[in-house]
C-alpha cells in the first residue's frame, strides 16, 4: 500500500489536495480536502442585499457570473422583484456563454495535458498529422505547413531550456497512449483555444463590460441599457457583434472541440469504464424561457437515483443538508446532524495538523468543504448531471441527438457516460447545445428592440423601503460546475444570513455523518495508477469534474452575526 | 539572431513585422509613452533572455489569473509569454503535486535574487490557522520565502493589494495584503483593481523589460501608467456630468443615452485607473460603458468604503470649479436633498478604514448649497 498526496492539484481553481491509498496499481481509498477559507458569507452579513452580487461574484474569478447571478435572484426572490425579458434574456445569453468558454478552457487549458504529450508531438510528422486533422473536421487550419509550423515553435520553445509552465510534468508517462501526429494536433488547438478564448468572451465583454468580474448585474434586471436608437445603449449594432462572435464560437465548438474529444476519447476507451463513483445526479435547471413564476426552463431540472435514467425525480429544495462531520467547522447542533442552507450555521475550527504538514488525519476532520447530501445522499453535479437529466427527460431534443451520435461514434453505450471519460464528453456535447442555442436570444433581444420594451430592471422594488421587513430567498443556478445555491436572509434591508451549496461542494466534499464519500473520493476508488510517484491517472478523475474550490468554500455563522454587524446608519 | 528567430516564430503565426510593431505601438500608447518608445519595445520584446517569473495564488479567486489570459493582441501575447519564463503558476502549469512544488523550490534556488515574483490573493497572518496552505505549507511561509528572495514582487489584484475581498470586514480570517505580510520587500509594485486588467499587467512587464527600471509608482505603489488619473476624469460621461446630466433610473432616457452614473452610486470620482482609456477584453467596453457605476475596485478597502454601491459620494468637485457636485447639478436637475448628501457624508466618514472620500466630520455638513468651496 502506498500513500500518494498531489498537493497541489493544479490546473484547477484554487486550492485542493487528494490523498490516496494506491495498492495494486489502483486506488483502493482517496481523500479530497480543500485548504483554502476565507469567509465571505460572514463578509456578507450586515450590507445591502443590492450589493452581495458584487461580493458573491469573487467568490471566484474563473465562474465570473455563476454567484452573481445565483445572488441576485436570491435576493429577488426574497423581495419580489420581477426581472423584465431583457434581463431574462440577457442573462440566458451571459449564462450561456459563461458555460461555453469555460467548457472550452478546461479542456484544452485545464484537462488536456492529463491525456496530451506534448514531448511526443515533437516528433510527429506534419504531413500524417494534417492527414489525421483533416480526416476528423473541415477545419481550415490543417495544412502540412501549419502543423510544420506549431511543431518547430515548440520544439525552439524546448530547445531554450526554459520550459516554464510546462517543466516537471508527466511527459513519456505509459498512460499518455495518443500517437505524436494526435498530440501535435492537439497542441495547435491547445494554442489555437489560447486565442479563441479571449475572443469569444468578448461576449461578456459587450453585456457586462469586461470579463472576469462582470459588472452589469442588479437585483430585479440588468445595468446595460437597451434601445435601438441609442448609441450608449444595446442596440442592433451589437447584436451585430454578438451574432459574428457566437458565430465563431458555434465554428470552434462544431469544428474543433466535439472532433478533439471524439478523437482523443477513441484513443482511451478503457476510461469509458473508470471513475463511476457516486451515481446519483442533480440539476437544478436553467435558462429561463418565460416570465412566470414557474418558467420553462431549456435545460431541465431533476434527480437521478443510482443512474437509473427511467426515474427522473423533481427537485425539493427542503431535502439538501449539509453536514461537518469531516469539515472544519462545529455545528451548535452537534457535528454528526445535517442542517438545511436556510438554517446553516458554521463556525470555522481549523484542527488540521500544524503546516507545514506530511499528512492528513483523515480519520477526523480533513477539509474546509462542507458535505452536501440531497435526502441523505452524495450527488454528482455538473454537466453530466444536466446532460442526463436531460437525456432522460427528452429536453432539448438536441441533447439526446448530439449524445446517441457520440457514443455511436465511440461505440459506447449509454451507461458509459457515468465515467471519467463520460464526464469530459458531456462538458463538450453541453457547450454544442449551448452555444448553438444562444443565436435563439439574441433573436430575442432584437425582437424586444423592435418592439422597443426598454425596460432592463424591476425599479418598483429597487428602493428597500419596497421590500418586507423580514424575508427569505433562495436563488438556484446551473453553473458550468454543477447546480448552485444561494440563501439570504434579509432583514430591515440588510443581509442577515448568506449562505451558498456549490458545485464543487457537492462534489469535491469529505466524507459525511455515515462515512458516505464525495463524488471525487469516490470516483477515484478503482482508477489505476501505474507510478504512485507520478499520479497521473489521478489527475484525469479528478479534472474530469473540473474542480472549483474557491467556490466551494463557504460559511455562515449565526452565532457570531454581531461581529458582522458593523452599523452604517 | 534574437531578432531573426523571434520574426520567423511571428511569420509562423502569420504575424508580420508590421502588426508586431503595431502591438509594440499600443503597449507604448498603454504606458503612456512617446511614439520612438515602440521601437525600444520592439528591441526589448525581441530579446532572448528570457526574465523568469512565478505566479503565486492565495487567498484568491483566479480573477486576475483569467484576467491575464485575456491580454489582448492575440498573436503577440503568446510570443509576450515566450518572452518571459513562468515557471510556477498553478491554475495553467502542467506539473501537480510534488513535481509542482519541486519546480517553485528549484526556480527560487536557482534564481535567487534575479526572478519576479506576481501575488495573486491575500494571505492569512496566522500561519497556523490552516486557512490557506499549499502542498502542506502555509501561505505565509511561502510568500515569504519566494517573495523574499525574488528580485522584484509584483502584487496583482486588490486582494494581493490591499488585503481585497477576504480583509473586508470582520475579515474572518485575518487576511492581510503582501505587503503587511511580507514587511519590506524590496521592488513591491502593486496592480490594484478587481481583477487587475490584463493590459497593465501585460504593459508593466513590457516596462521593466524595455527600460530596466520599474515605474514611478503613486502613494499606494501603483505605476503611474495606470493609476495616474482618476475614472472621472477619463470618463467618456463626463460631459454629462458637467451638464448636470444624470441618470435616475435603470432604463431611464438618461440611462440609454450614457448620461452620467453619478446618482447611481458612482465611485468614477473616488478611483483612480486608466479604465476610460484602456477598457476592457481588447478594448471592447469598460463598467461604465455597459450602464453600471464604477464600484471603486482598484482603491484600499474598496469593500468598505465604496460600498453600499448605489448610494452617491457624497463630495465630488466639478469640472473646472472648486464647487460641489450637487451645487453643479442644481443648475439642470432642480434641488438636491441636502438630507440627501449629509447623511452620505456621515455614511462615509464613519466607515472606519482606509482612504475616504471625506475626511471631514459629518457634524457640519449642510444644505448643498452652502457648502460651495469645501474642499477635499
Amino acid at each position: 500500500m502506498t500513500h500518494v498526496v498531489v498537493d497541489p492539484v493544479t490546473r484547477i481553481e484554487g486550492h485542493l489536495r487528494i490523498e490516496a491509498e494506491v495498492d495494486g496499481g489502483a486506488v483502493k481509498e482517496a481523500w479530497s480536502s480543500c485548504t483554502m477559507f476565507r469567509g465571505i458569507e460572514l463578509i456578507l452579513e450586515g450590507r445591502d442585499p443590492r450589493d452581495a452580487w458584487a461580493f458573491a461574484q469573487r467568490i471566484c474569478g474563473v465562474c465570473t457570473t455563476v454567484h452573481a447571478i445565483a445572488s441576485i435572484r436570491a435576493v429577488e426572490h426574497a423581495i419580489g422583484a420581477t426581472p423584465p425579458p431583457n434581463a431574462r434574456i440577457l442573462r440566458n445569453l451571459i449564462i450561456a456563454a459563461q458555460n461555453v468558454q469555460d467548457h472550452v478552457v478546461h479542456f484544452y487549458h485545464l484537462q488536456a495535458l492529463d491525456w496530451v504529450d506534448i514531448v511526443s508531438a515533437l516528433s510527429a510528422d506534419p504531413v500524417k498529422t494534417s492527414s489525421l486533422a483533416q480526416s476528423i473536421s473541415d477545419w481550415p487550419l490543417s495544412s502540412a505547413k501549419y502543423f510544420a509550423g506549431v511543431r518547430d515553435r515548440v520544439k525552439a520553445f524546448v530547445e531554450r531550456g526554459q520550459l516554464g509552465i510546462f517543466a516537471n510534468a508527466y511527459w513519456g508517462h505509459s498512460a499518455y497512449r495518443l500517437p505524436p501526429e494526435a498530440n501535435l494536433m492537439a497542441v495547435a488547438h491547445y494554442l489555437e483555444a489560447l486565442d479563441w478564448q479571449r475572443r469569444f468572451i468578448k461576449i461578456h465583454a459587450i453585456l457586462g463590460g469586461k470579463n472576469p468580474h462582470l459588472q452589469s448585474f442588479l437585483v430585479g434586471g440588468m445595468a446595460t441599457p437597451v434601445d435601438p436608437d441609442a448609441q450608449a445603449s444595446l442596440n442592433m449594432g451589437t447584436i451585430a457583434s454578438l451574432r459574428k462572435l457566437i458565430a465563431e464560437g458555434l465554428d470552434f465548438v462544431t469544428r474543433v472541440y466535439i472532433p478533439d474529444i471524439l478523437a482523443v476519447a477513441s484513443f482511451y476507451k478503457d476510461w469509458f469504464g473508470i471513475g463511476q463513483g457516486v451515481t446519483n445526479f442533480l440539476s437544478y435547471g436553467d435558462f429561463p424561457m418565460d416570465d412566470n413564476a414557474q418558467p420553462e426552463l431549456y435545460i431541465p431540472s431533476g434527480v437521478i437515483h443510482s443512474a437509473d435514467l427511467a426515474h427522473v425525480e423533481p427537485v425539493d429544495q427542503a431535502k439538501i443538508d449539509e453536514y461537518v462531520t469531516h469539515s472544519w467547522y462545529d455545528y451548535s447542533v452537534g457535528n454528526d446532524t445535517g442542517l438545511n442552507p436556510y438554517k446553516g450555521e458554521t463556525h470555522p475550527h481549523y484542527t488540521g495538523p500544524k503546516p507545514p504538514y506530511e499528512r492528513l488525519n483523515t480519520v477526523e476532520k480533513y477539509s474546509w468543504l462542507k458535505s452536501p447530501r440531497y435526502d441523505g445522499a452524495p450527488m454528482q453535479v455538473g454537466p453530466l448531471s444536466r446532460m442526463l437529466v436531460a437525456y432522460a427527460t427528452g429536453r432539448p431534443a438536441r441533447v439526446k441527438e448530439l449524445i446517441d451520435k457520440a457514443l455511436a461514434t465511440l461505440g459506447a453505450p449509454p451507461t458509459a457516460l457515468v465515467s471519467t471519460l463520460g464526464r469530459i464528453a458531456a462538458r463538450a456535447i453541453e457547450a454544442q447545445v449551448l452555444v448553438e442555442s444562444m443565436g435563439m436570444w439574441v433573436d430575442a433581444l432584437a425582437e424586444g428592440m423592435a418592439r422597443r420594451d426598454y425596460r432592463i430592471q424591476d425599479t418598483s422594488k429597487w428602493d428597500p423601503s419596497t421590500w418586507p421587513k423580514d424575508c427569505f430567498g433562495a436563488g438556484f443556478h446551473e453553473a458550468p460546475r454543477g447546480s448552485l445555491g444561494h440563501w439570504v436572509h434579509i432583514t430591515d434591508g440588510k443581509i442577515a444570513k448568506y449562505q451558498c451549496v456549490v458545485p464543487s461542494t457537492w462534489n469535491a466534499g469529505p466524507r459525511d455523518a455515515k462515512g458516505q464519500p464525495g463524488p471525487y473520493e469516490a470516483s477515484l476508488v478503482g482508477t489505476p495508477v501505474a507510478k504512485p510517484e507520478q499520479p497521473l491517472e489521478i489527475l484525469r478523475t479528478v479534472h474530469s469534474f473540473d474542480p472549483c474550490m474557491a467556490c466551494g468554500v463557504h460559511v455562515v455563522d449565526a452565532t457570531r452575526r454581531e461581529l458582522a454587524r458593523v452599523r452604517v446608519s | 539572431m534574437a531578432h531573426t528567430r523571434l520574426m520567423q516564430e511571428l511569420e509562423r503565426q502569420g504575424v508580420s513585422r508590421r502588426e508586431f510593431l503595431t502591438f509594440c505601438a499600443s503597449m507604448a500608447a498603454v504606458l503612456g509613452l512617446p511614439k520612438g518608445a515602440a521601437a525600444a519595445i520592439a528591441k526589448a520584446v525581441e530579446s532572448e533572455k528570457r526574465p523568469v517569473l512565478v505566479w503565486l495564488e492565495f487567498q484568491d479567486c483566479a480573477g486576475n489569473t483569467e484576467s491575464f489570459l485575456r491580454a489582448s493582441h492575440p498573436t503577440v501575447a503568446d510570443l509576450v509569454l515566450d518572452t518571459i519564463s513562468l515557471n510556477y503558476h498553478e491554475t495553467i502549469m502542467a506539473a501537480a503535486g510534488a513535481q509542482a512544488e519541486a519546480a517553485l523550490d528549484e526556480t527560487v534556488k536557482q534564481n535567487k535574487g534575479s526572478y519576479i515574483a506576481l501575488v495573486e490573493g491575500s494571505i492569512p497572518g496566522d500561519p497556523e490557522s490552516g486557512f490557506c496552505t499549499i502542498g502542506g505549507k502555509a501561505a505565509l511561509d511561502i510568500a515569504r520565502e519566494v517573495c523574499g528572495n525574488a528580485m522584484a514582487t509584483i502584487a496583482v489584484g486588490t486582494c494581493a493589494t490591499f488585503g481585497g475581498i477576504p480583509a473586508a470586514r470582520p475579515n474572518p480570517t485575518r487576511a492581510l495584503s503582501v505587503a503587511d505580510a511580507v514587511p519590506g520587500l524590496k521592488n513591491l509594485i502593486h496592480m490594484s483593481a478587481c481583477p487587475a486588467n490584463a493590459e497593465n499587467i501585460t504593459a508593466l512587464l513590457v516596462y521593466y523589460l524595455t527600460m530596466k527600471q520599474w515605474p514611478p509608482l503613486d502613494r499606494y505603489r501603483r505605476p503611474l501608467f495606470a493609476y495616474g488619473k482618476s475614472i472621472h476624469d477619463g470618463c467618456e460621461r463626463r460631459a454629462h456630468f458637467d451638464a448636470g446630466q444624470y441618470v435616475e433610473a435603470w432604463g431611464d432616457e438618461a440611462h440609454r443615452h450614457g448620461h452620467c452614473l453619478y446618482k447611481m452610486g458612482c465611485k468614477g470620482p473616488a478611483t483612480s485607473q486608466n479604465c476610460p482609456n484602456v477598457r476592457w477584453n481588447e478594448g471592447t467596453n469598460w463598467p461604465i460603458g455597459c450602464g453600471h457605476p464604477c464600484i471603486g475596485c482598484a482603491e484600499p478597502n474598496f469593500w468598505d468604503t465604496m460600498t453600499p454601491f448605489y448610494q452617491r459620494l457624497p463630495d465630488v468637485a466639478g469640472f473646472n470649479t472648486d464647487r460641489w457636485l450637487d451645487t453643479v447639478g442644481l443648475g439642470a436637475t432642480g434641488v438636491v436633498a441636502a438630507g440627501v448628501v449629509a447623511h452620505g457624508i456621515a455614511e462615509v466618514t464613519r466607515r472606519g478604514r482606509g482612504r475616504l472620500v471625506v475626511e471631514k466630520p459629518a457634524a457640519g455638513a449642510k444644505p448643498a448649497g452652502d457648502q460651495t468651496g469645501a474642499k477635499k
